[in-house]
This record gives structure tokens, C-alpha cells and sequence, in this order.
């Protein structure tokens, strides 16, 4: 295969990705840092490069029904969004995920309004964890790429059949510009192969469904259940497809990536690209003799717990770092989570959780280290004063 | 000029065994509509509301063409996928079939909270028929007031009181609406003459772009009138000219379809439903005069709009 490395900001690498995957129709409206991915497929069809029928909707939410429309219909259907966006789509992107339509979405994580804020965090797809949608977090504009290449056999895959979110920090990895290996077209086509809906779909005029009609108390309970179900099955099946995805494009793509764990005391679990600076931190520690890790789950619907309590077994220590809060007053939403997930662990390790970032607020590698001197402080005295905690706010 | 004996050969699209109240004037709405798409490939939609809940009720289904219900406010958006999809399948050769495309909503869904996507979809010239069954509130919830409640109507959110008389406001010239998007076709139509609806309805579906049905529904439950009476009923609100029969082509060109030989006062209307039966009451003569007044003034200016 030939390598084209071109230098490419992240909302370009997304909408490289989406030229070379060609849907059939793509509805979607601009927001900031996700107008990018647009425009620039925009341009793809205006100069005739895809087949695309593009609908140049009014706003998110006719952007969501349009696609929920069209996905019914039987067409490879694709849209993007950031915060406000996504949060106007809120009601049709449940109804998308219950009709099972295999639509894909990159979102460029931007803080919720308000206060109204254009910057990265992750309050807007965090929001929509529990829309029954699959959620891949990119740590790089290059990885967000390919997740958006990956996302579609995902969610076209017979046994799942659900919406996919291809989730990258915005401004971050969306504007910053990096190299990124595009493949070539034909390896994509391949890999993405031809649609064929696993439903019947509502141009099948000979055969006529009916999409979306009342559920009662009869049944939408199962039906609910049945969606429980795929994103079961999604957990055993995306496996597969990512080594079918590895082994294409000779990536290293994976579910839960672990930096330096094989021995490491205490560890911090981070999402897309705070995880770069603090696998650079982990380097400076380590070349100190500190015994650091790093998890990064790319997968957070469905939830990967077998493979975070595999992951986090192995350590005393771990501080969970979430790009959100969820106003519970026991931390934010990854820590919830992963907490929950460890009570079933054999080994529990000590589990803090730090909310940092909200609203574009940079992260440096000194406030992670600080992190991983907490965790020393913690595991030399045992004691723990604060089990949640804010990085970089002025308190 | 739809002729009813071919009419009885064509498929029936919406079967029995909805679970509409009987007399229910939107499933004659849908009928008529249906039958102007003649034996086209058809896909339908709906908005929520008492239509769709009432012919989809899982594990059953009314609709003897494929059919979407998305939400309430995105009939229109849903259906622009539906076409756009179809647009882009048929030219890459997926799709050999020539099909039509019909959404309808209520007036709460199309007056009211479904005014944007409606908006939005003319404005992009999707290729469909987009039916608004205007039965004046929204009944699924429960007899509420919408953008389309006639002044005066007593509603559960708008009921008339000691100090209240029902709707105050004016109630929205949707179709007037409409027409600003300079779309093909739009017309305002009854299912008490149902050979004009009829012939708008084929009309509707052979438009080169977007067309627009406003078409009285009646609702016995909300207008509070016994419910066979419902297609005399029609009959009156045309007769007495608060809904007109008219077409708008391209936005521009107005032509009334139906003149009544003699224009029928206003309270003949009023009195047959109990939702206005306050407005009989003495001390309400100046608002039942306020809206003569109003139904005047429009038929005047409809008929300066059908002469330019
Ligand atoms: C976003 C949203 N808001 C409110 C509702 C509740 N709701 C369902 S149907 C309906 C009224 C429908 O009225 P209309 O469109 O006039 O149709 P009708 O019931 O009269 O047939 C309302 C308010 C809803 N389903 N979705
Ligand atoms: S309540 Fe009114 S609109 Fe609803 S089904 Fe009954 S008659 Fe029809």
C-alpha cells in the first residue's frame, strides 16, 4: 500500500475519511470546531469527488431526522456536530439509536452552554452516553480518521446495528494540524464494503414496514432490552472488527490502550488527547524510576469493564480524569463508571477521581504529574483526603 | 376532476383498524389524500399526534405503504431524508422504481413546533407532498389551544372562564405561510369537497418540488359536535368562507376554487360546535362581530389576491 502522509487538521482527516467512505447522504449543519468536517465535505461534493447527496439542513435537530430518515430509507448516512448541536439533536438521537439505523457522526467535543464556550470538553457526548449510541474517543486527528473508517463496519455490523459517535477533542485535534497517513481509497471501499441495510428499509415499496410507530407497555420494554442486547453483542464483536481494521491498514487500533502497565504502581485513566500529554509525563517518570501508567479507554458505549478491571488490576492507584462533571457530587461520569466497574474486580486498587479541562482550560504536564505525586502521597500514607478533585480551577 | 368510480378501483393505503375515533376527520383527510397519489409507489410519514398514534399502535400497523413516524416537530426534516435518499440511490442505479412521498402532521405539528422543519424543507425544494390535518388544537393531549385555533375556541389551555372567552388571539394563516416559500403548489382544502381535495391531491403529487395541503380534519371530541355531523360541518366552515378552497402556484398565483353562492354568516359555524357555545351567551355580541369581521376582511383579500 502506498503511504500519503499529508499534513491535515483533524476536522480535515474526519471529512478525508468521510469522502473516501462516499455515504449516500449526509444531512448537517455548522457549529464550531465541527464546521470544518463540513465545509470541507462540502467541497468534495461540489467538485463532483463523491456521489454524496448532501441535505444542507436548518438546524441539528431536522439534521438528525433527516438522517434518521434516510438511514430508514436504506442509504449509508453520515452527519457531525459539536455541544449545542448535539444537544439540539438530543431527542432524535435516542430515536435513531431505537429505530437500530447504522448512522455514523463524528462530534468534535465542545463544552455545553452554558455559559455558551466554544472549547473542548467533554459535557456533550458524555450527555448522550446514555442515548444508546457507540462512542470511540480519538486521542489524535490521525486516530479520529480512522475511527470514522472503523465506526461504519461497526455500525453496520449485523449483530449491532446501531448509531456510532466518533468522538475528538475540539480545537485540540480538530484544528491543530498533523500528519496523518491517509489509505488508500480502494483499501477503504474494501475494508467499508458495499451497504446493504440489515433491515427491510422503507424504499422496499413491495414489501412495506412500518418505522417508528406507539410501543406501549406491551412491548417497548423489550424493545428497550433488545438494544441492551446489541450493545452486549457490540462489546464481543468490535474486536473483530478492529483487528480485521489493524490488519488492513497495519494499525495498532484498541479498545483500551495500555501505556506502560505491565509493571506500573499507579495509573491514570484518561480519554482522547489529554492522554498524549500524559504518556509524556509517564516518560519523564519513568526515566525517574517512577513506576507510571496510563489507561486510555477509546471505547466508552459500550462500556469495555472487562478490559479496565484487566487493565487496572494490575495497579494500587489510579486516578481517573474526566473531561466533564456530571453534578452528582461523587465525581464525574468515567469515574462513576469505572468505580462501579472495579467493585466487581478481585483486585481493587485505590480509585480518585480529578475533573479538569472544562470549557477549553489547558492541561499541562505538570498538573498530571501532580497527579501522579498524589497518587505516590496516597499509597505512602494510605490516606485520602479529597476523592474528587479539580485540576487548574481557581477555587 | 377525480372521477369516483375510478376512485373506488385505486389500493386503499390506510386500512381499517386504526384506532381513530370514529368520525375522526383525519383519517378522511389521509383517504382523499392517498387517493390523488392514484397507483404510484408511495412512502407516507407522520408526525406525532392522533393520526400516528392512533394507525400505529405496535404490533399492529394501519399503513399498507412503508411508513415513518420520527417525532413531533420533524415530519418534514424526516421526509427530506427519506427523499434524499431515494434522490441519491435512484441515481447510482440502487432503486429502479419511481416512488412518491407524502408526510402529514396536525396543526400543532406543522403550525407550531414543526413550523421550522417544515420551513426548511420547502426552502430546499425536497421533492414531496407535505399535509397539515387541521383540526385546530392539539387533541392527542388533550383538546390544547395550537397556532391554529380559531379565536374564541375554548381549549384546555385557552378554556373559556368567568373573565375568559376562550382563544383571544387570531389564529395563523399557515398556508399564507407556506405559500412565501415560493414553492410549486399549496392549497387549502375540506373533506366536504372531496373531489377538489381529490384533484389537489394529484395535483400535490405531480408537482416538480415541494407541495402543501392544509386541509380542514375534524375532531368531534375537541369541537365538542356529535360526530356523524362532521362532513356537514366542513361544509359550513367553507359556506360560511373561514376556510376558503384556494391553490397558490409558485407562491404568486392565487385561484379560489369554491365561491359560495351565498356567503353563510359565521355563526352558523360557531353554533354547531360546542367549543364556541360561550360566545352565544349575551355580553359576547362584540367579539362574535370581531370575528365576521375577520373572515370578511381575509375572503376580501383573498378575492384581491385571486383577481391580480
Ligand atoms: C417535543 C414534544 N412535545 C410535546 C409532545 C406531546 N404531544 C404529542 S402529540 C401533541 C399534540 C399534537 O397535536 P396536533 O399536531 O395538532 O395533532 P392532533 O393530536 O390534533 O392530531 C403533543 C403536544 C411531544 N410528543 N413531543
Ligand atoms: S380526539 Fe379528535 S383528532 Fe383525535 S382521534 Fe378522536 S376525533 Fe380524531
Amino acid at each position: 500500500m502506498n503511504k500519503k502522509i499529508i499534513p491535515l487538521t483533524g476536522d480535515q482527516a474526519v471529512a478525508e475519511a468521510m469522502r473516501q467512505i462516499e455515504p449516500d447522504v449526509v444531512a448537517a449543519y455548522p457549529i464550531t470546531p465541527q464546521t470544518e468536517i463540513v465545509m470541507t465535505f462540502s467541497q468534495f461534493v461540489a467538485d463532483g469527488r463523491v456521489k454524496t447527496e448532501m441535505i444542507p439542513v436548518e438546524s441539528e435537530h431536522s439534521a438528525m431526522s433527516a438522517c434518521v430518515g434516510s438511514a430508514a430509507a436504506g442509504a449509508r448516512t453520515m452527519t457531525a456536530t459539536s455541544a449545542n448541536g448535539l444537544a439540539l439533536m438530543w431527542e432524535i438521537v435516542y430515536i435513531a439509536a431505537s429505530m437500530r439505523l447504522p448512522i455514523v457522526m463524528p462530534v468534535v467535543n465542545r463544552a455545553l452552554s452554558g455559559p455558551i464556550n466554544i472549547h473542548c470538553d467533554h459535557s456533550d457526548t458524555m450527555g448522550a452516553r446514555d442515548s444508546g449510541w457507540i462512542q470511540i474517543y480519538a486521542e489524535s486527528g490521525r486516530e479520529a480518521y480512522e475511527h470514522a473508517i472503523l465506526a461504519v463496519r461497526i455500525a453496520e455490523h449485523s449483530g449491532i446495528n446501531l448509531p456510532v459517535m466518533v468522538c475528538q477533542d475540539g480545537f485540540i485535534t480538530s484544528h491543530s494540524v498533523e500528519g496523518v497517513e491517509l489509505f488508500d481509497d480502494a483499501a477503504v471501499k474494501k475494508f467499508i464494503g458495499e451497504y446493504k441495510p440489515n433491515m427491510t428499509t422503507l424504499l422496499d415499496v413491495d414489501n412495506p414496514v412500518t418505522y417508528g410507530p406507539i410501543d406501549l407497555q406491551d412491548f417497548y420494554f423489550e424493545h428497550k432490552r433488545q438494544q441492551t442486547e446489541a450493545m452486549k453483542n457490540a462489546i464481543d464483536i468490535i474486536p473483530g472488527i478492529m483487528n480485521e481494521f489493524n490488519k488492513a491498514f497495519s494499525r495498532d487500533l484498541k479498545i483500551v490502550e495500555e501505556y506502560m502497565m505491565d509493571d506500573a504502581e499507579a495509573s491514570i485513566v484518561v480519554f482522547s488527547s489529554t492522554a498524549g500529554t500524559a504518556k509524556f509525563v509517564v516518560d519523564s517518570l519513568r526515566a525517574k524510576g517512577v513506576k507510571a501508567g496510563l489507561v486510555r479507554p477509546c471505547l466508552f458505549r459500550p462500556f469495555p469493564k472487562e478490559y479496565i478491571i484487566k487493565a487496572l488490576s494490575k495497579v494500587k492507584i489510579a486516578a481517573v480524569l474526566d473531561r466533564a462533571d456530571s453534578f452528582s457530587g461523587c465525581g464525574g461520569p468515567v469515574f462513576s463508571e469505572i468505580r462501579s466497574a472495579m467493585y466487581e474486580a478481585k483486585q481493587k486498587p485505590e480509585l480518585i477521581n480529578y475533573i479538569f479541562g472544562l470549557g477549553g482550560r489547558d492541561i499541562f504536564p505538570n498538573d498530571i504529574e501532580a497527579v501522579y505525586k498524589d497518587m505516590s502521597g496516597i499509597l505512602k500514607t494510605g490516606k485520602i483526603s479529597n476523592r474528587v478533585n479539580y485540576i487548574g480551577v481557581r477555587e | 376532476m377525480a372521477n369516483i368510480k375510478e376512485l373506488s378501483k385505486l389500493p386503499e393505503r390506510l386500512g381499517p383498524g386504526h384506532r381513530l375515533c370514529s368520525g375522526c376527520g383525519a383519517s378522511i383527510v389521509a383517504r382523499q389524500v392517498l387517493l390523488g397519489a392514484g397507483n404510484s409507489a408511495l412512502v407516507a410519514g407522520c408526525a406525532t399526534g392522533c393520526f400516528e398514534v392512533a394507525t400505529t399502535i405496535y404490533p399492529y400497523t394501519a399503513w399498507k405503504v412503508p411508513f415513518i413516524h420520527n417525532a413531533f416537530e420533524n415530519a418534514a426534516a424526516t421526509m427530506s431524508g427519506v427523499e434524499t435518499a431515494y434522490r441519491s440511490l435512484k441515481k447510482q442505479g440502487k432503486i429502479k422504481k419511481d416512488i412518491k412521498f407524502v408526510t402529514f402532521g396536525g396543526d400543532g405539528g406543522t403550525y407550531d413546533i414543526g413550523l421550522q422543519s417544515l420551513s426548511g424543507a420547502l426552502e430546499r425544494g425536497h421533492n414531496f407532498v407535505y399535509v397539515c390535518y387541521d383540526n385546530g388544537a392539539y387533541m392527542n393531549t388533550g383538546i390544547q389551544r395550537s397556532g391554529a385555533t380559531p379565536t374564541g375556541a375554548s381549549t384546555t389551555t385557552a378554556p373559556a372562564g368567568k373573565v375568559s372567552s376562550g382563544k383571544p388571539q387570531l389564529r395563523k394563516d399557515l398556508t399564507a405561510i407556506v405559500a412565501a416559500h415560493r414553492i410549486p403548489y399549496v392549497a387549502q382544502c375540506s373533506i366536504s369537497n372531496w373531489n377538489d381535495l381529490v384533484t389537489k391531491s394529484q395535483k400535490a403529487f405531480d408537482a416538480k418540488g415541494p407541495a402543501f395541503l392544509n386541509v380542514m380534519a375534524l375532531c368531534h371530541r375537541g369541537w365538542r359536535f356529535p360526530q356523524e355531523n362532521g362532513v356537514a360541518i366542513a361544509k359550513t366552515a367553507v359556506d360560511t368562507c373561514f376556510w376558503p378552497l384556494y391553490e397558490i402556484e409558485n407562491g404568486k398565483k392565487y385561484k379560489i376554487n369554491y365561491t359560495p353562492k351565498e356567503k353563510k354568516p359565521i355563526t352558523e359555524w360557531l353554533k354547531l360546535q360546542g367549543r364556541f357555545k360561550h360566545l352565544f351567551k349575551p355580553g359576547n355580541e362584540e367579539i362574535l362581530k370581531s370575528i365576521q369581521q375577520d373572515v370578511d376582511d381575509e375572503w376580501e383579500y383573498l378575492l384581491k389576491r385571486s383577481a391580480l
